[in-house]
């Protein structure tokens, strides 16, 4: 080596592993702080009462049952939407499709999905469901706007899913005598289920995070009833926080970090029933 | 046992139900950029092309000058990346080639923690705890800067950086290091010289969809950065408030009656936040595409 090095290689690797050590741990050290300092400031905040009631005092006392149930209802509706859709055609380009040129274009689709900001959907939902379609600003049109967004998870974890199945699988079953679908609804599907699983609820959980496509589309400020119809437009957890914590002056902080812990338990919560979904099915399967 | 003709019949009807929900996600990109076009080009029709990449925004006097909201964007974002790259792909590095078992899985969970976290949880962390602090800190006006909201998009940014590096990491080839060690070099010296060169095309990739998350992002940036549509000049703007594209549709589009000049504008702002979120990702897939060809070239 022409250049006169000052340290041995060895030493300059063990600094160099230090380095990576270092920032690493920086790198994941707000996420851990973050998440138990939110826990230790909203624990007190958390009872039945905070969970069941109605907020009064123009937001700055009382419970946030509406958003609760508001964001329950969106990730439901997301469901409806998104589940058979993107499993449909998770289904479709798994097994179905032929390596072509449209294909490819579903498959540039599907990235360019995963890629749109949310709040373009926003403006989507907006245009489509809620001026177009008249759906007002209502539950339907929001669960449709986060379901559409939702479905680029939904199908390439599915797709990944199927592809995983061994392809002896499928000649076993066809070759009993059973039908491209029987084969695909009998056989290959229960052996994906957990990997589909994962995608769907990791899907729903972006969904029940999000705020800027549901904005215009179908989030209220305040509503003194829970919402009768899908077509009734709804609080969510999410957009409740944007509003506590930037549009109402006085507001306890104390109910502020309650709401975000709620949320927070509502989406890791969703986000750990993945992986144990995921973990038990590695450790169950036989091939 | 043979098929029922019914059997056939239903198999047949699934079969094309199957096909159409497969197409579904042509139609609805397309279904996306026909109304973006249809609500927001008209916004050319009101306002000329040069008023409205002019250097003002101030829609109550119809002055809608977008300049100042992209370089918003352009400004939190490039912060951003100072953030996420550095962290995001060093990170990377470790969880692929150096961690021990435990540290990688803990690590990958934390990180798949981070990408779970609602922006708006971020933004709120932001406001109550980021903001005082770097106001304090900083002895600034104000704690609601560009440079707050690069930080929290840094952060933002981050879970994607991390797993599509790793990802990228993962894929070169064992016997590639192994050709290394046996010619003497130092774990470190293969991990710079042979394992991070081969995988960067896929670290490219990571660094790409990082940039288009972070310009995507919308409510933690419009939480923090303290909504001021100003043209940032100079290196002293990331200490000033701005207003990104992202921010400026979420907090307008609630206020503005369908259909007025506003409001197309405001669409016109999501047409280029598609285009670019479109670039983006066709030229990162492209390139992934494309080095799955030539590694298969290469090791076949």
């Amino acid at each position: 080596m022409p250049r006169q090095h000052m340290i041995t290689p060895r030493q300059e690797q063990n600094i160099g592993y230090n380095l990576l050590r270092a920032v690493s741990l920086i790198t994941v050290a707000p996420i851990v702080l973050m998440v138990i300092y939110i826990i230790i400031q909203g624990l007190p905040a958390i009872s039945l009462e905070f969970l069941f009631s109605f907020p009064t005092d123009g937001m700055r006392a009382g419970g946030i049952l509406p958003a609760i149930v508001g964001t329950l209802l969106l990730t439901l509706g997301t469901a409806l939407f998104s589940v058979p859709l993107g499993i449909a055609a998770g289904i479709y380009i798994a097994e179905y499709a032929s390596a072509n040129r449209w294909t490819m274009l579903i498959r540039i689709a599907i990235i360019n999905l995963a890629g749109i900001p949310s709040v373009v959907y926003g403006l989507f939902g907006l245009g489509l469901f809620v001026i177009f379609l008249q759906f007002g600003t209502s539950i339907l049109a929001a669960s449709l706007t986060l379901a559409i967004m939702t479905l680029p998870v939904i199908i390439t974890t599915t797709e990944e899913a199927l592809r995983s199945v061994p392809y002896a699988f499928r000649t076993v079953g066809l070759s009993l005598g059973a039908t491209r679908w029987q084969t695909i609804w009998r056989v290959i599907l229960p052996q994906a289920t957990p990997g589909i699983l994962t995608g769907v609820i990791l899907g729903l959980n972006r969904a029940a995070g999000e705020t800027a496509p549901i904005l215009f589309t179908g989030a209220a400020f305040f509503l003194p009833r829970l919402p009768h119809s899908p077509l009734d437009a709804t609080m969510a957890l999410p957009y409740h926080i944007f509003v506590i914590s930037t549009q109402v002056p006085g507001m306890p902080v104390q109910i502020q970090y309650g709401t975000v812990l709620v949320l927070l338990v509502f989406v890791l919560g969703m986000n750990l029933a993945a992986t144990v979904v995921r973990s038990r099915a590695r450790a169950r399967r036989q091939w | 046992m043979k098929p029922t003709r019914t059997t056939l019949q239903s198999d047949r009807l699934i079969n094309a139900v199957i096909r159409i929900c497969g197409y579904s996600s042509i139609v609805f990109v397309t279904l996306i950029l026909l109304f973006l076009l249809g609500e927001g080009l008209p916004a050319l029709r009101v306002t000329s092309l040069r008023d409205l990449f002019g250097t003002i925004w101030y829609p109550n006097e119809a002055l809608y000058g977008i300049l100042p909201l992209i370089f918003g964007s352009l400004l939190v974002t490039v912060g951003a990346m100072l953030v996420a790259l550095p962290f995001g792909l060093l990170t990377a590095v470790f969880i692929s080639e150096v961690a021990p078992r435990w540290a990688k899985e803990g690590l990958k969970s934390l990180v798949e923690i981070l990408a779970g976290i609602p922006s708006v949880v971020l933004g709120f962390v932001g406001i109550l705890v980021v903001v005082p602090g770097l106001r304090r800190l900083l002895d600034l006006p104000t704690g609601l800067t560009a440079f707050t909201g690069a930080l929290l998009l840094g952060l933002i940014a981050i879970p994607t950086v991390v797993s599509i590096a790793e990802d990228a990491l993962n894929t070169v080839p064992t016997s590639y290091r192994h050709a290394a060690l046996a010619l003497g070099a130092t774990p470190w010296q293969t991990i710079w010289g042979v394992t991070v060169p081969a995988a960067r095309s896929g670290i490219l990739t990571a660094v790409m969809l990082g940039v288009g998350r972070a310009l995507g992002e919308t409510m933690a940036v419009m939480m923090v950065t303290g909504n001021a549509p100003v043209l940032p000049t100079g290196l002293g703007a990331l200490f000033q408030p701005v207003r990104t594209m992202t921010a400026t549709i979420a907090s307008e589009m609630g206020e503005v009656a369908s259909g007025s000049a506003h409001y197309q504008v405001l669409f016109f702002i999501g047409i280029l936040l598609f285009l670019v979120s479109l670039v983006i990702n066709v030229a990162a897939s492209a390139m992934t595409f494309r080095k799955r060809g030539r590694s298969e070239r290469v090791l076949s």
